[in-house]
């Protein structure tokens, strides 16, 4: 697989990340080293073997159904650049 | 356990200019868990709190914060699951669903792509005409809501509150089985009602508790009989997702409205883009959504915040011995035990009070005269008031009392329904109503017949009039009733009526 300029500018859209034209090849060459080393790890025979999901075996902790958070309204919105009536405010967004 | 069989529904075809089209529809319905703490945080999950209050930094996606799953969350999908007589997962695992929009401040909705909790289960959909359908599930998930954003205080800006974010849901997606827009509609009061028995989603439709998204097709006769036994889509038209539904009556508008959009198109031989729409209930007519097409690549990868989730047989086993009586079984009992029509018993188990309350008078009395009283008196007069069953002001008791004076000819049916009009504006008992208002019904033939007599004396024109034409005796009968104050066993009334006539 190789990434292009429009496909490293796609990227770029969906996350959110402003990358001048002129900077789009040089991204679009890192990406294609970073998959070039993904491809040589799927050289790797992994057949039986489970993925590892963590160094330790350890299991999801758990917590019990208890109200134990919130009411913090001034701290949540306290980074907010914009914050009316007690809601975060965003240009408009609307369907 | 009476076993339901029903015919299966038939498709509902829209007539095009050559020939009819056929509907078929999927729906991935979006249901809040019943909780009180959010699927990864301890926030409250309370519906209508001040802005922004039940919000933890995780839900607000702050950085550093990491998720903890609540247990409640999982269990009540098990329940889900199990209620829908599927498969359950020992294992699964959450995935990141990446995506920008301001009422998601993580950037990622956790959720389960590749191994859902719950696997594949079914629903059987009544269509209360003696066909039902059905609908098969093929999974369910849990996610985590999105905040909610208000458009209308502000003309230049939209306002966020994240009370909502992070709230769990179980996202149940069915297999392309429905076949019309009531069908839709249909299914999704049934998984409705299935959560509420299990208690594991409150249904509030108005506050978003239950929405769906719904994935509308068409095509020729004869084309999805083909899918049914190949399971190959390739059958099936093209569909469009009509997303965020949480009304039953729009739902079967955006269906409706949306086939036909798309019969025009192929008519004029065009092609379906697979697509994302809107329903506008103003308009109404579906638009499409174009931020929701660009956004579209997901990039989903497991979450590196969360192991696996494991579960243990011997947890679900747990769960599966302590689920309720569902709608099918009570229905199914209803109807064997209580000897009950079909219409009957599915509104006595449309929920669960109502069902409750009825057995309460059943068990005391005769069953199929206990449905009546409550269908046709109780809930018609809770109707009138727009009261619920918990607030009934007649007991079961009562009810079964009442009920109890008819079948022992105290009273007639016709001073019932008074002594229950008496007994739900006062809350007196209806024994004690009969005692006190002198209502018990004179069975005493004596006593009748001396009212008979008096009555044939007095009209003796009316007598002879009756002799010509026997349909008259009525007014006899009538007359009689008026003079013992209703309270004479029609019965008796009758035979001695028509006696006493036929012998002057």
């Amino acid at each position: 697989m190789s990434i292009d300029s429009a496909t490293a500018a796609k990227v770029a859209k969906l996350a959110r990340i402003k990358v001048e034209e002129e900077d789009l090849p040089a991204l679009a060459q890192e990406f294609n080293a970073i998959l070039g080393f993904i491809e040589q790890l799927e050289e790797v025979d992994v057949d039986g073997v489970e993925p590892m999901v963590s160094v330790t075996p350890m299991r999801l902790k758990r917590r019990e159904d208890v109200v134990t958070d919130g009411n913090q309204a001034a701290k949540v919105l306290s980074n907010a650049p914009d914050a009316r009536e007690g809601f975060f405010s965003v240009p408009k967004v609307v369907e | 356990m009476l076993d339901l069989t029903y015919e299966t529904p038939k498709a509902k075809t829209i007539a095009g200019a050559k020939h009819d089209w056929e509907l078929v529809i999927g729906m991935e319905v979006h249901a809040q868990v019943a909780t009180r703490a959010k699927l990864f945080s301890g926030a409250s999950t309370q519906f209508g709190a001040e802005p922004n209050s039940n919000v933890a930094f995780v839900d607000a996606g702050m950085p550093g914060m990491l998720p903890v799953i609540n247990e409640a969350c999982v269990a009540q999908a098990v329940r889900t699951g199990l209620g829908l007589k599927a498969q359950i997962h020992l294992t699964s695992a959450f995935d990141r669903k990446n995506y920008f929009y301001p009422d998601l401040p993580q950037g990622y909705q956790i959720s389960q792509l590749y191994h859902p909790i719950v696997g594949e289960g079914e629903v059987l959909v009544e269509m209360g005409d003696g066909t039902a359908r059905t609908v098969r599930i093929e999974r369910i998930h849990l996610e985590q809501d999105a905040g909610k954003s208000i458009h209308d205080m502000d003309p230049a800006l939209s306002f966020v509150d994240l009370n909502r974010t992070g709230v769990a849901l179980m996202e149940i997606v069915s297999r392309p089985d429905i076949r019309g827009p009531e069908e839709a509609a249909a299914y999704l009061l049934k998984l409705r009602q299935i959560m509420l028995y299990l208690g594991t989603c409150d249904g509030n439709m108005q506050n978003g508790n239950l929405r769906a998204d719904v994935n509308v097709s068409v095509c020729l006769p004869g084309a999805y009989e083909r899918y049914q036994e190949t399971q190959d889509f390739s059958h099936l038209g093209t569909r469009c997702e009509i997303k965020n539904m949480n009304s039953t009556r729009f739902i079967q508008q955006a269906i409706e409205v949306e086939a036909r959009r798309q019969i025009a198109i192929l008519e004029a031989g065009g092609e379906i883009v697979q697509e994302t729409r809107l329903y506008d209930v103003e308009k109404g007519e579906t638009r499409s959504m174009r931020s929701k097409e660009e956004a579209h690549d997901y990039r989903y990868f497991p979450d590196p915040d969360l192991l696996p989730l494991e579960i243990e047989q011997a947890w679900v086993d747990h769960i599966a011995a302590n689920l309720p009586e569902l709608p099918d079984a009570k229905k199914a009992r209803f109807m064997g035990d209580f000897g009950l029509a079909d219409y009957d018993a599915s509104v006595l188990t449309a929920d669960l009070a109502a069902a409750a309350y009825f057995e309460a008078v059943a068990a005391k009395t005769n069953g199929k005269l206990a449905a009546n009283w409550v269908i046709n008196e109780l809930f018609g007069r809770l109707k009138k008031d727009e009261r619920s069953i918990a607030d009934s002001p007649v007991s079961p008791d009562q009810l079964a009392s009442l009920i109890a004076l008819i079948e022992a000819d105290t009273i007639s049916g016709k001073i019932a329904k008074d002594v229950f009009e008496i007994s739900y504006t006062t809350g007196r008992s209806p024994e004690e109503i009969v005692e006190t208002e002198g209502l018990k019904q004179v069975t005493d033939t004596g006593e009748i017949e001396a009212a008979v007599d008096e009555i044939i004396a007095a009209n003796p024109e009316q007598v002879e009039k009756a002799k010509q034409n026997p349909k008259l005796a009525g007014w006899f009968v009538g007359q009689v009733m008026k003079a013992t104050g209703g309270k004479a066993n029609p019965k008796a009334v009758n035979e001695l009526v028509a006696q006493k006539l036929a012998n002057s």
